[in-house]
């Protein structure tokens, strides 16, 4: 989705914001709103990459007018309306419908020291054999899905090297959208910055990401 | 379901029918109150109603990550990597499992490689897509790895972001900039820093910051005093 999450490249956000001695969170409500996305994570109605996507849909004006956590209750409260666990009605009144029964959350307080140390993998077996070895030289797609997609427009239509290969691992796009884990395998790429940015680039530098195999083919 | 369906589906609900397609005032969060203290406070609120979160649960996620995991865990995986080559040897090969064998697995750190900068080679890590970071090895992100200027620059102008840090590195030293577009977390280990020798792992993990295994800060031998 070419939307404006998607930032590498971008110029004109001013210096990077250094804080010395920075707290962990800013305010009690950054640490609730980090707390309350991780336990309803736990409902298993989503997944990372549908919950990524519901950030990315925010609409630009809107996504650069919050701040990092208020984007993750916006989205959150999006998600929870589409998956049928609040009501926009009961967002609106902050109370529960009329006649709705108390659940039982799925994640209490013993429960999260193993959850957390236990996380998500999303490594997988699969059949196929990997279509690329290290070394081999690709070039990224071209492609515009707007749905969700984990390859950034700085870095399509571009020649790089695979400099590693993870195994296969769990394709966003496909997870995102509900369609399945639908597994590929996974390589980092390397790009020279040349090839990303042109001339005025270092050309000693480099930058590397993680590419799905369907976003690659020989070069 | 494509992404055009889910957005309808998620505004079916509320009868607020709009004639064009900047709806986005109009989507379910555009419900909550506008302060994010009140808007934070309200959604617990209801969830805690509707028995959807155990607020005690909230309360053990808040104190992990605001006690228990830190980048403390990732500079005893550094120090040690300093001090014992077969552990450096293992964490080069496979990361995750060198580094959970020091106990720190799981949420946003399940698959981990390390990468090791030396005078030649310079690495540093960013997410330009979201905030991708290892939360088992080094806790929450910092509020500059999730800003926009780092997002949008570290790969365009890694030198001029290295600046902004006070790192200079001499032209014959090559950036690498490692995006992390997929579930994979990659840790920087620093350069030891000259003077150290006898130094035991313990007092050498004191010099070891969190800004030293993204990339953005090179170690001396008075490092890591200031941090948490």
């Amino acid at each position: 989705m070419n939307n404006i999450h998607d930032m590498g490249g971008m110029q004109g956000f001013g210096a990077i914001p250094i804080e010395e001695n920075e707290p962990v969170f800013h305010s009690e409500w950054e640490a609730k709103a980090m707390a309350i996305t991780v336990a309803m994570g736990a409902w298993g109605r989503w997944n990372i990459d549908a919950s990524r996507h519901a950030r990315e849909r925010l609409a630009p004006q809107e996504y650069l007018n919050l701040t990092y956590y208020e984007r993750w209750i916006a989205a959150l409260a999006d998600l929870m309306v589409d998956r049928g666990l609040v009501t926009v009605s009961e967002l609106q009144s902050g109370k529960p419908d009329g006649g709705a029964t108390t659940a039982q959350p799925p994640l209490t307080a013993d429960k999260v020291a193993a959850v957390l140390a236990r996380g998500g993998p999303v490594l997988r077996e699969i059949d196929t054999a990997p279509r690329f070895k290290i070394g081999d030289s690709v070039r990224t797609a071209r492609d515009n899905p707007d749905g969700h997609t984990r390859l950034p427009r700085y870095a399509r239509g571009r020649q790089g090297v695979i400099t590693l290969h993870h195994g296969a691992h769990v394709f966003p796009d496909s997870n995102a959208k509900g369609l399945g884990e639908a597994p590929q395998h996974l390589y980092a790429v390397t790009f020279n910055a040349t090839e990303l940015w042109g001339r005025h680039a270092s050309a000693k530098d480099s930058v590397t990401l993680d590419a799905w195999e369907s976003y690659l083919e020989p070069a | 379901m494509d992404d055009h369906k889910e957005r309808e589906h998620s505004h079916s609900g509320h009868g607020h029918g709009h004639g064009h397609g900047h709806d986005e005032h109009d989507a379910p969060h555009s419900h909550l109150p506008s302060d994010p203290a009140l808007r934070v406070k309200a959604l617990e609120t209801l969830l805690v109603d509707k028995g959807l979160v155990d607020p005690a649960a909230l309360d053990a996620l808040i104190e992990t990550y605001e006690h228990k995991i830190g980048p403390r865990n990732g500079a005893k995986v550094v120090a040690k990597a300093w001090c014992d080559p077969d552990f450096k040897a293992w964490l080069l090969r496979d990361a995750t499992a060198a580094i959970a064998s020091l106990g720190f697995t799981g949420r946003q750190g399940e698959h981990m490689v390390a990468v090791e900068n030396s005078a030649a080679l310079h690495n540093m890590v960013v997410c330009t897509l979201c905030s991708c970071y290892p939360w088992s090895v080094l806790g929450i992100p910092p509020v500059w790895y999730k800003s926009e200027a780092y997002r949008s620059r570290a790969v365009i102008d890694p030198r001029g972001v290295l600046s902004e840090f006070g790192v200079t590195l001499p032209e014959t030293a090559a950036v690498k900039v490692w995006d992390s577009t997929a579930e994979v977390r990659y840790l920087v280990i620093p350069q030891r820093p000259e003077g150290t020798d006898g130094l035991n792992e313990e007092q050498l993990a004191e010099l070891v910051t969190r800004n030293s295994m993204i990339g953005t800060e090179l170690l001396s031998a008075d490092s890591g005093s200031e941090q948490p």
